[in-house]
């Protein structure tokens, strides 16, 4: 046990005294601007973009060295749980594969029909062109949003606002750029909304993240919960944002009026990520509107 | 490095040291944030809050209470947080510590431990309000492994600290003034 150092209390010094007192006052009004820098950030979130874009670029380095080595790491955990059951995985992945085969034959007939019907269509494909294609270096682990950390920034032509996707599906959106890092917003953010419609069927929902990893859907029809166990969902394009037809997310339960998914781009396996354009236009119009109601557009 | 004379004053260099290795460590626990992790929810103890803690309750004379300004702010541009949240929380946390210190007599392990966790706790949920208070943060619940994670945490930061400060006084003839 140790007695607490008393060699706060100044003593008889008025010197001292004044300097202890000082340093309160110093750090209350510090805590006062701090309370101002939040209440700027509630109205304005993407404020102060220039400082924290500073601050990401001189940090990613870093992050981008230790990428290589936790890589390295997980790779062999991988090498060695591939080991494990080995033989009836080595099956079932033979029976996959026949299957997918089969599967992979029909969808290049389906794309060469598609093609064909596009062109005597004469459909005006504007699908945005990749910005960057850039590795996710690290994430904010310690803080209650969900943000990650990208090794591109404005000097590769990354700006606020411009879609962040993979190869499996949307990844979010970009909330501010450094020169050579850029942070993004996750789709599992609270904050996140991503308008989308369902794979099958093309029913708009929207699509909400929960901050702990999975995404809540809620249907914009009225009239029951359309989802399914298994069901995908697609970026629709509505707003702008996000470009249509990016898988999003895949549904795992039904709660009620809503449903759960979870996000078919796994950020967190660090794997790259290409930052496209925003989408600034509308979809496409349909070619041959139907004549008779011109109702809703 | 074997200092030149045994009772040679000390140097400017050993003073420097001394100074900064609090600093430099505290900065280092923000930086552990940047590990090239996603985490799919707020998992990571804040490392920099815990050494900012262990720091001030191993000597108290060290600091005065406005560091958490410029500490805070580190963090927050360290781990991407709002900015602010930082400044306010690690100065709040000193405030409270330098509250409760005038009021007790004697201190051990336990109450020290008490005192962080309690700093920690109020600090943590506060970083969650702010958090949802400026767009939106996970349910509450998902902090809670967050906090008894970087309580559990805390007495290795602690004797982390004890080694460092150890280290920092070692040469020279700089001891603490308590």
């Amino acid at each position: 046990m140790k007695a607490p150092t008393r060699n706060r209390r100044p003593g008889f010094s008025r010197r001292a005294q004044y300097g202890l007192f000082l340093s309160y006052v110093v750090a209350v009004t510090g805590m006062l601007v701090g309370l101002g820098l939040i209440a700027i950030a509630h109205v304005d979130p993407d404020g102060f973009a220039a400082v924290r874009g500073a601050a990401l670029d001189a940090t990613t380095p870093i992050s981008s060295l230790e990428r290589g080595m936790v890589r390295g790491v997980g790779d062999m955990v991988d090498g060695v749980a591939a080991y494990v059951a080995a033989g009836s995985k080595n099956v079932a992945m033979a029976r996959e594969l026949d299957a997918d085969r089969r599967a992979l034959v029909r969808l290049r007939i389906l794309a060469l029909e598609n093609d064909r019907l596009r062109r005597t269509l004469r459909l005006v494909d504007n699908r945005p062109a990749t910005v960057a294609v850039a590795r996710i270096v690290g994430s904010t682990g310690v803080s209650s949003r969900r943000y990650a950390t990208l090794d591109a920034g404005s000097n590769q032509g990354v700006r606020p606002g411009q879609p962040v996707r993979s190869a499996e599906g949307l990844i979010g959106h970009v909330v501010y750029a450094g020169a050579i890092a850029s942070r993004v917003l996750l789709i599992t953010d609270n904050a996140s909304v991503v308008p989308v419609r369902m794979a099958r069927g093309g029913m708009p929902a929207l699509a909400a993240g929960r901050g702990d990893g999975s995404i809540e859907l809620r249907p914009l029809g009225a009239g029951g919960n359309p989802f399914n166990r298994g069901d995908i969902v697609l970026t629709s394009g509505t707003g702008g944002l996000y470009p249509p037809d990016v898988p999003v997310a895949v549904v795992v339960r039904k709660e009620g009026d809503v449903a759960v998914a979870w996000p078919l781009a796994n950020p967190s396996q660090l794997d790259y990520a290409m930052v496209e354009q925003a989408f600034a236009g509308l979809p496409p119009p349909p070619i041959a509107p139907p004549p008779q109601h011109s109702g809703r557009h | 490095m074997a200092p030149p004379r045994s009772s040679a004053p000390p140097t400017r260099a050993i003073e420097t040291r001394a100074k900064l290795v609090p600093v430099v460590s505290t900065l280092a626990g923000s930086a552990i944030a940047l590990l090239p992790t996603v985490a799919l929810s707020p998992a990571w103890p804040p490392f920099g809050l815990l050494m900012l803690l262990a720091w001030r309750l191993l000597r108290p004379e060290l600091w005065p209470a406005w560091v958490g300004l410029p500490l805070g702010l580190a963090d927050d541009l360290l781990t991407g947080q709002t900015l602010g949240t930082g400044m306010v929380t690690w100065t709040a946390c000193l405030m409270l510590a330098d509250m409760v210190e005038v009021r007790l007599l004697w201190r051990d392990y336990w109450q020290e431990w008490l005192l962080a966790a309690t700093a920690i706790a109020l600090a943590i949920l506060c970083a969650w309000a702010i958090a949802c208070w400026t767009g939106g943060a996970a349910p509450v619940r998902l902090v809670i492994p967050q906090i008894v994670a970087s309580v559990l945490c805390f007495p290795i930061i602690g004797r982390l600290c004890a080694i460092l400060d150890r280290w920092r006084l070692a040469t020279g003839k700089i001891r603490a003034s308590d």
